[in-house]
C-alpha cells in the first residue's frame, strides 16, 4: 500500500515536471501544411506591391516583424547572419507598424531582408495566425507553410530548426 | 470685478457647451451583443486564460474588429468560429470539440475521478480487513484479565 501510494506521487511529480518545462505561449498553428494564405500589400519604402505568389518555385522565409516589438531585435542578429548566406530569400512583414518607424529601424539594425510588406491594420497577420510578434514562416516552393516559429528565431533555432529544413525542401 | 468673475465662469463652463450626449459604445447593439456572446467563448491568444470579451490586448481588439464585420456581413457564429479555427486552432475554443487529440482533455478529469473512487474503495476495504480480524476466545480471556488489572491498579 505505501509503496503504491510512493510511485503514484512520483508519477504526478513526473507528470507536473513534465507540464513545467513546456511553453504554454507555443500553441501548435493549424496552417502547418497548409497553403500560405494569399496576400497583397504594398513594400515597406517602395511604390510595388508584393504577394507570396511571386514566390512560386522557392523556398522562402516569412518574418513577421515590427519596430516596436523587443524580442525582434533579438532575433535581428540571427536574420542579418541568415540574409548573409544568401540562403534562401527574406521576406519580412511589418505588422502594425507606424512606417517612419520601421525605416528608421531598418536604418539602424540593418536590413536582412529582400523585402518588407506593409501590414498595417494586422489583417494579414490574422491571416497567418500571428498572435505573438516575432514570428517565423518557412514557406516550401509549392506555397505550402512548412514550419512556424513562434517567437524569435535563435541561433539554435536557425542551426537545428530551419536550415536543415530548407536544405531538406531544396533537394 | 463683476466682468472679470464673468469671464472665469464663462471658461469654466465652456467644457460643458461643447459636452455631447454620451455616444453608445457600438452603433449597433444587437451586433455588439452577439459579438460579446460570441467572445465569451473564444480565448485571447495574448492573454491565455482571458477571454476575448474581456482582454483589451491589441490583437484582442483586432480580432473583436474582424468578428463585427464578419456579424454585420451577415455571417453565421458558425462561421465565423472556423474563420478563428483555421487561424488559431481548437485552443481559441473555450470549449474544444471532442476528437482525437481532444479526447484526454475531456475524458482526463472523469478517469481521475474513477481513479480516486477506486483508491477510496481499496483503502476502505483493506481496513474492513484489518478490523475483522477477531480474536479468539483464548486470547479474549487474557486481554480481559490485562485489562482488569490495569483498572485495578
Amino acid at each position: 500500500m505505501r509503496i503504491g501510494l510512493i510511485v503514484a506521487f512520483l508519477a504526478l511529480v513526473v507528470l507536473l515536471a513534465a507540464g513545467l518545462t513546456r511553453n504554454p505561449r507555443e500553441v501548435p498553428s493549424p496552417l502547418v501544411g497548409k497553403p500560405a494564405p494569399a496576400f497583397e500589400l504594398p513594400r515597406l519604402g517602395g511604390e510595388e506591391r508584393f504577394s507570396p505568389a511571386q514566390m512560386r518555385g522557392k523556398t522562402w522565409l516569412l518574418n513577421v516583424w515590427a519596430s516596436w516589438c523587443a524580442s525582434c531585435r533579438d532575433e535581428h542578429p540571427v536574420l542579418v547572419d541568415f540574409a548573409k548566406t544568401r540562403r534562401a530569400p527574406l521576406v519580412g512583414l511589418n505588422y502594425k507598424d507606424a512606417r517612419e518607424d520601421a525605416l528608421r529601424w531598418l536604418a539602424r539594425y540593418g536590413d536582412p531582408y529582400d523585402l518588407s510588406v506593409v501590414d498595417g491594420d494586422g489583417r494579414i497577420g490574422i491571416d497567418y495566425g500571428v498572435y505573438g510578434v516575432p514570428e517565423t514562416y518557412v514557406i516550401d516552393r509549392a506555397g505550402v507553410i512548412r514550419y512556424k516559429q513562434i517567437g524569435p528565431v535563435t541561433p539554435d533555432v536557425m542551426r537545428e530548426k530551419i536550415l536543415p529544413l530548407i536544405a531538406k525542401l531544396e533537394q | 470685478m463683476r466682468r472679470a468673475l464673468l469671464v472665469v465662469a464663462a471658461v469654466l463652463f465652456c467644457g460643458l457647451a461643447l459636452a455631447r450626449e454620451a455616444q453608445p459604445l457600438a452603433a449597433d447593439e444587437r451586433v455588439e451583443a452577439r459579438l460579446m456572446a460570441l467572445a465569451e467563448e473564444l480565448r485571447c491568444l495574448v492573454c491565455q486564460n482571458e477571454s476575448l470579451a474581456a482582454s483589451r490586448a491589441d490583437l484582442a481588439m483586432d480580432l473583436k474588429r474582424e468578428i463585427r464585420e464578419m456579424i454585420r456581413a451577415g455571417k453565421s457564429d458558425v462561421e465565423i468560429r472556423d474563420f478563428l479555427v483555421k487561424r488559431y486552432g481548437d485552443f481559441v475554443l473555450y470549449r474544444p470539440p471532442l476528437k482525437e487529440s481532444t479526447l484526454l482533455l475531456w475524458a482526463g478529469p472523469f478517469m481521475l475521478l474513477v481513479g480516486g473512487f477506486a483508491l477510496i474503495a481499496i483503502f476502505i476495504r483493506r481496513r474492513r480487513a484489518a478490523q475483522a480480524a477477531s480474536l479468539s476466545a483464548e486470547e479474549e480471556a487474557r486481554a480481559d484479565t490485562l485489562l482488569g488489572e490495569r483498572t485495578e491498579r
